[in-house]
């Protein structure tokens, strides 16, 4: 496998424990990487994002305006940031950053940035309002769905046969579990303001949650896929600890579903597994997810084969699965130089050298 | 006129032989299921039993071997194995 000296620049470095972004596991999969010899330049959008100051990751770190600024903002910095660090390879890995960059790939494709990205029409496919359309196309259940532009649904749903509890969600994050018109009314605003309208509404499954990673070939074909169960879980839902599975039924669903729009790029698919030993489809997400280190963990480096992709490589053939490896994250301080947070407030990021110069 | 005491042996529903095919079982009686990630731990006995009906004996020689091994009744073993049934059919996604 030839070696890759590419600069790869990956956002999503909040890497907070509640609610991990996955852009350190993804960076920490390709400098673990013997065939990866490349830089990794880590992308934030708050100087407090902990993958931006783990050296041992990141070679540079900037920080980036947030996706509500709008395009001009994003290109203004991100242009900066690529004549300072000449970027090959972009991994945008936020849901709420995707639709806009995925818009501007003319753009990067001009500044010869290279990336691996779905079409906006495959992000507004598997998007969170039309997710049982999807599943429905790709024969997997799906508990309903409903778009919400006010709160007032809530106090009325009972008679409609929305029983509580229901789970509100943002468009792009966030999942709140309410039990009643209370909590439920509580959640949509408290949602809208933080990611804006709509909100949405899905019914409740009951039962074990499973999530597969994998990618998209652009050709309707699935790469790599890697399958873990949930076993703790952060107060956001989040997994906390993990353990690889193989289950041909979860793996054929998700199969369909990516020939369904053929699906280009990095995914991950939730579902839960009812009583009765279905797969409920939850959500898809366009992106890697924060456990994408598991994937190295098993011998299927996903975020290595994105970049083997990107640079026109035929990945070798993946390990059969291997059920039965478990991930258990931590929380651990990393000691921070004042002058590192300053300049990451001041400056927006530091350049450094190879030899750590300064910018 | 002698009247038999009914079998428990026909109310033992053992897992599908290919559940019990696909357990990774380590030495020590823990216990993963690699499609639903479930994982579990047995007793010596159960480990005994899990062993031998992996290696696709049938009920008769799990009781026979155990009854050999343990000097018990074949009622006592059918009355434990049937609530062993119980309790690995509940752990376990057929």
């Amino acid at each position: 496998m030839a070696t890759i000296t590419a600069t790869v620049a990956i956002t999503g470095m909040n890497a907070r424990a509640d609610n991990p972004g996955p852009g350190l596991a993804i960076a920490r999969c390709l400098k673990e990487a013997p065939e990866f010899k490349g830089r990794i330049i880590g992308l934030g959008y708050d100087a407090l994002d902990p993958g931006l100051y783990l050296d041992e990751y990141c070679d540079a770190s900037y920080l980036l305006p947030y996706p509500s600024s709008g395009d001009e903002a994003f290109l203004d910095a991100f242009g900066r940031i690529h004549q300072l660090e000449k970027i090959d390879i972009f991994i945008p890995c936020l849901d709420a950053e995707l639709p806009g960059i995925v818009r501007l790939t003319p753009l990067l494709d001009e500044w010869g940035i290279r990336h691996f990205l779905p079409t906006q029409e495959q992000l507004q496919l598997r998007s969170k309002d039309r997710l049982m359309e999807l599943a429905e196309y790709a024969g997997i259940e799906c508990p309903e769905v409903k778009t919400l532009s006010n709160p007032a649904f809530f106090s009325q749903c009972e008679e409609k046969g929305w029983t509580y509890p229901l789970v509100v969600k943002g468009l792009f994050y966030g999942a709140k579990i309410v039990k009643n018109a209370e909590q439920a009314s509580s959640a949509f605003h408290q949602l809208a303001a933080q990611w804006g309208l709509p909100i949405l509404v899905q019914r409740f499954a009951t039962g074990t949650e499973y999530n597969l990673t994998a990618l998209g070939d652009g050709h309707g074909n699935m790469l790599g896929a890697v399958m873990m169960k949930k076993m703790a879980l952060t107060d956001k839902g989040k997994a906390w600890s993990g353990v690889t599975i193989f289950d041909q039924a979860l793996h054929d669903a998700s199969a369909a579903l990516i020939r369904a729009i053929n699906w280009r790029g990095p995914l991950e698919v939730e579902v839960v597994r009812d009583p009765h030993g279905h797969y409920q489809l939850i959500e898809i997400n366009p992106r890697f997810p924060a456990w994408i280190y598991l994937s190295a963990g098993v011998g299927r480096n996903l975020p290595l084969t994105l970049i083997q992709l990107i640079c026109g490589e035929t990945p070798e053939d993946f390990p059969p699965p291997k059920p039965g490896v478990m991930f258990i994250r931590h929380a651990m301080e990393n000691i921070v130089p004042l002058d590192k947070f300053e300049a990451m407030i001041i400056d927006s990021g530091q350049h450094r050298q190879q030899d750590e110069g300064e910018l | 006129m002698i009247e038999t005491e009914p079998t428990l042996q026909a109310a033992i529903q053992l897992p599908p032989i290919k559940t019990l095919e696909r357990l990774a079982v380590s030495e020590r009686g823990f216990v993963f299921d690699p499609t639903s990630g479930d994982h579990f731990t047995l007793n010596e006995t159960g480990l005994v039993v899990i062993r031998a009906l992996q290696q696709n004996k049938t009920l008769e020689d799990v009781i026979e071997s155990l009854r050999q091994e343990y000097n018990v009744e074949p009622q006592v073993l059918e009355r434990d194995l049937l609530e062993f049934s119980g309790m690995i059919n509940s752990l376990l996604d057929n």
